[in-house]
């Protein structure tokens, strides 16, 4: 199969590190707000009524929405192997802390209101909530470390060693980064439930999401301030073969100089952070004025800026080492071969329309407020 | 390298993938019955086939959600666990994977909320359209992970690439069309059908027993037996040996299930009992039943299947053409892909058999260096444990052949015989709703543990595919996992034979509507009573 020669390596590989903040972003905006209603659930419903309005708004869509993460999860195990290999491992008892959550989620979900019991239904209730919370704590804090650089080496057989504790991960600048996650995420599930519920839940969504809103903003503009002053970022070393194959040792990368480079070097990457500022502000004002669709849609474009410009910023970086920046993972030198990369394209642009339309088809049946009598009405069939 | 973590990583692995099972071969079938059921109801309007497809469908919700929370553990794990693999060959088998979620899980799970949520919001045809595609999703899905496990057994369409250090993908095609993974396939999902028949029967059997839910139990026992029927033929035609001549390992695994250790003759026969000894490498109290083993494995009269310590020989000719390929990739390395040309055409000559040089690593950092008798004690790993292969293969046939007499005996009496059931046959049928698991798990244990020592046959041996990480670390998420998993099974346990016991929930408004409407028409027919035989 010659097919592939169609597009070349070094633009496969810039097409697919898109994609891949394309399914991050696709993640968070959608199972996002369903980690944001987790994280609230014991806030927002004072009643068992309420709560189960607050769990049916995102009832039918979870389901759906957690595939962007599993997907994501396929497609940096598809197209870049290494970044899997390294992080999934390194990270290994962060990881089984979101598989746990993300195993209580589904199950709290679908098994909370098939006991009609006081106790069973509040252990769900809390398991909801972690299932939304660590997720999103984990996920930033994640972030935060991958900014700093990560404690890993290659051998010569492209081993990965990973010289880091669990405990090591929970930094100072990681948990920034985690709280901005956590408080970006609470309030995008605030503004979906003061789209989808009414009443008491969505009133009190709409204070606590105005509130996380500002933190989000306020931590965000510190972690910005931090990464400018206090972290140093990573360069490429000397001529590197975009195309060349996908191996860290045929490339050089060292540490040094501030990530905030690239703002000089690419400067339109600023309507990244501008973005988000603008959303997430934009989202918080629309929540104190009890608007509907137009702040879930700020809030969505709020972390579109937030996600995309940590992925600008670090450009070509995918996973630094702090220990032997040398191993450094980048989009020059992990991906996967010229023939996966372009078959897995192929596949993408057949089935992420079909995925976006689909989607959409069955939000647009789902249009509409869940309301106590709803969920009273149907106490049968309803979570 | 640290023996124990692979031990424990493989340990964890088997325990999460077992577990995992234990959800998908329902989900999988019990998805199609209930499109099945649903399709009934949209074609002849009566309530009672609305009903059956609620009720099956509560129970297959409950099944799917943990289905689909323990499947991200198997997605997660092999980057956790597993990260040399995932690094080696990620290429390929990454792949697969990624596609499932594009092709299949999105479909299934984003329209599974609609199954249950949209009773109410969608047109009688339109919902049923949603049905099916919960179906679809969850059958494709088993597609391109076994596609992915096919791989594993029989790599096919890859080539190692000295610069990358892994292998990488030369045909996609090969790679999906691979032979073992379309018998993985066919074999896998035709048990699953078993499985959710079997259990449909079991449940509806309970049912009949308690005098309750009549009408839905005989329909429901109509649906499973034929389906059930005619599934659990295919498992034992279509049986996932086919596979087994493919591979060098693949052999090796036939071998070992059969405890065959010297070359038989063609046809070879069939050991239905003996004790296999992997120290002497004999069995004892062999019981041969002749000709069956070359029928079943080879499909022909005339092909041999090879013994254990011939494929044992094979395996050292390919560690000894390994080392040469491992050589010349030395090379490589230490002149950044700068080599001779006849050093490229000796790697290309034996890159194939790079992955047996690995076998040497458990003795030797450099293969190079390896001692004759380390070789040859390389060449014995390739052998599986014969004796939990040879007895998970014998409980697994029979236990298929165990559901073909149940659910034919069922076929015939509820086509046959007017639905009328000896209570020995319900309690029969109740008590064997777990066999189906026990076959199943029995199959994955032939599969994956006759695999080994390799990750991927003759590619990587697994003691290299592990992640470097403490005895500590991998301990500490077992016991999560085993905690964290029995909670749930008992959880999902107790929920299952909750909403078994409340049985089905009729709506008394639609079928009464339903009732004065037709009365008229179908007591007029023939003058008799409606509905009087349930089994219409």
């Amino acid at each position: 199969m010659i097919l592939h020669d169609l597009l070349s390596l070094d633009l496969l590989r810039v097409i697919w590190w898109v994609l891949l903040g394309v399914l991050l972003i696709g993640f968070a905006l959608t199972d996002g707000f369903d980690l944001g209603v987790g994280t609230l659930l014991p806030f927002v419903g004072k009643t068992d009524l309420e709560r189960r309005v607050a769990i049916n708004t995102v009832g039918p869509v979870w389901e759906g929405n957690q595939v962007w993460f599993i997907l994501g999860g396929g497609a940096i195990f598809a197209a870049w192997p290494p970044l899997y290999a390294v992080s999934f491992s390194g990270f290994y008892l962060a990881m089984f802390l979101v598989l746990a959550a993300l195993i209580l989620r589904p199950v709290g979900f679908k098994y909370r209101s098939k006991r009609d019991d006081a106790t069973w239904r509040a252990t769900w209730d809390w398991a909801l909530f972690l299932g939304g919370a660590v997720p999103a704590l984990i996920f930033g804090v994640a972030v935060g470390n991958v900014l700093q650089g990560v404690p890993f080496r290659f051998n010569d057989d492209l081993m990965s060693f990973y010289e880091g504790s669990f405990f090591g991960l929970l930094n100072p600048f990681a948990l920034l980064a985690g709280g901005v996650s956590l408080a970006m995420l609470t309030t995008h599930g605030a503004a979906w439930l003061s789209l989808k519920a009414e009443g008491p839940v969505a009133a009190r969504a709409r204070a606590i999401g105005s509130v996380t809103g500002l933190v989000a903003i306020l931590g965000y503009a510190l972690a910005g301030l931090w990464l400018a002053r206090g972290i140093e970022g990573y360069h490429l070393v000397g001529a590197v073969a975009v195309d060349g194959p996908s191996n860290p040792f045929l490339t050089e990368a060292a540490r040094g100089g501030s990530w905030m480079a690239a703002y000089a070097e690419r400067p339109w990457i600023a309507v990244a952070p501008v973005l988000g500022f603008l959303g997430m502000a934009l989202a918080v004002i629309g929540l104190r004025r009890g608007a509907e669709v137009s702040t879930l849609l700020w809030s969505k474009l709020g972390i579109l800026g937030v996600i995309s410009s940590v992925g600008l910023t670090m450009f070509p970086f995918l996973l630094p080492s702090i220990t032997d920046p040398k191993s450094s993972l980048t989009v020059w030198n992990a991906s996967s071969s010229h023939m996966t990369l372009f078959i897995m394209l192929v596949a993408t642009v057949i089935f992420m329309p079909l995925i976006l339309l689909y989607t959409a088809w069955v939000y647009r049946v789902l249009w509409g407020k869940v309301t106590e009598a709803d969920v009273a009405e149907q106490s049968q069939s309803l979570y | 390298m640290d023996i124990s973590v692979v031990d424990l990583s493989r340990f964890q692995f088997a325990m999460t993938a077992m577990y995992h099972f234990l959800f998908v071969p329902l989900t999988i079938w019990l998805s199609i019955i209930v499109a099945t059921m649903e399709t009934v109801y949209v074609m002849t309007g009566r309530p009672i086939w609305k009903q059956m497809t609620k009720f099956w469908g509560s129970l297959f919700g409950i099944n799917f959600v943990l289905g689909v929370a323990t499947g991200i553990t198997m997605e997660f794990q092999f980057g956790m666990n597993w990260s040399y693999y995932s690094h080696y060959v990620g290429d390929i088998f990454g792949a697969p994977l990624a596609i499932e979620g594009l092709m299949a899980f999105f479909l299934e799970a984003t329209f599974v909320g609609l199954f249950f949520f949209g009773w109410d919001k969608l047109s009688m045809r339109g919902h049923l359209a949603v049905t099916w595609l919960v179906a679809i999703g969850s059958n494709m899905s088993a597609l391109w992970i076994l596609i992915a496990n096919g791989w594993m057994q029989h790599p096919v369409g890859a080539a190692f690439n000295p610069m990358t250090m892994r292998m990488e993908m030369t045909s996609f095609w090969d790679v999906v069309f691979n032979e073992v993974a379309q018998a993985k396939f066919v074999h896998t999902v035709s048990a699953g059908y078993v499985t959710a028949s079997m259990f449909v029967l079991g449940v509806s059997a309970w049912y009949l027993l308690k005098g309750r839910h009549i009408e839905l139990a005989r329909r429901s026992i109509a649906v499973a037996a034929a389906f059930g029927l005619a599934s659990s033929l295919s498992v034992v035609v279509l049986g996932d040996e086919s596979g087994y001549s493919a591979g060098l390992n693949q052999k090796m695994k036939l071998a070992a299930i059969e405890a065959m250790w010297e070359t038989e003759p063609a046809p070879a026969p069939f050991t239905a009992f003996g004790l296999p000894d992997q120290e002497t490498r004999t069995t004892k109290w062999a019981v041969h039943i002749p000709y069956v083993m070359g029928l079943i494995g080879t499909r022909s009269l005339d092909t041999e299947i090879p013994g254990i310590n011939d494929l044992v020989n094979e395996a050292e000719v390919k560690i000894r053409s390994g080392l040469v390929a491992y050589d010349a990739l030395m090379e490589y390395r230490a002149t950044k892909g700068n080599v001779p040309e006849a050093v490229k055409q000796t790697f290309e000559a034996h890159s194939e058999d790079l992955g047996y040089a690995f076998l040497l690593k458990k003795y030797v950092d450099d293969p190079r260096t390896a001692t004759p008798a380390q070789i040859e004690a390389a060449a014995n790993d390739t052998v599986p444990t014969v004796w939990p292969l040879f007895w998970g293969f014998r409980i697994m046939v029979g236990l298929g052949f165990l559901f073909i007499f149940t659910l034919g005996y069922f076929f015939y009496r509820a086509s046959f015989r007017g639905m009328k059931f000896p209570r020995g046959a319900l309690k029969f049928a109740v008590l064997v709703i777990p066999a189906p698991w026990i076959a199943a798990e029995m199959g994955w244990l032939v599969a994956e543990f006759g695999r080994q020592p390799w990750t991927v046959d003759g590619v990587l041996p697994t003691a290299l595919s592990v992640s470097q990480l403490s005895v500590t670390q991998v301990l500490l998420t077992i016991t999560g996992f085993a905690v964290f998993y029995t909670v749930l099974f008992i959880v999902e346990m107790g929920l299952m034979l909750k909403y078994i016991r409340k049985g089905p929930y009729m709506d008394v408004d639609e079928t009464e509507r339903w009732t004065a409407r037709h009365v008229h028409r179908l007591s007029t027919h023939d003058g008799a009573v409606p509905f009087a035989n349930p089994a219409e």
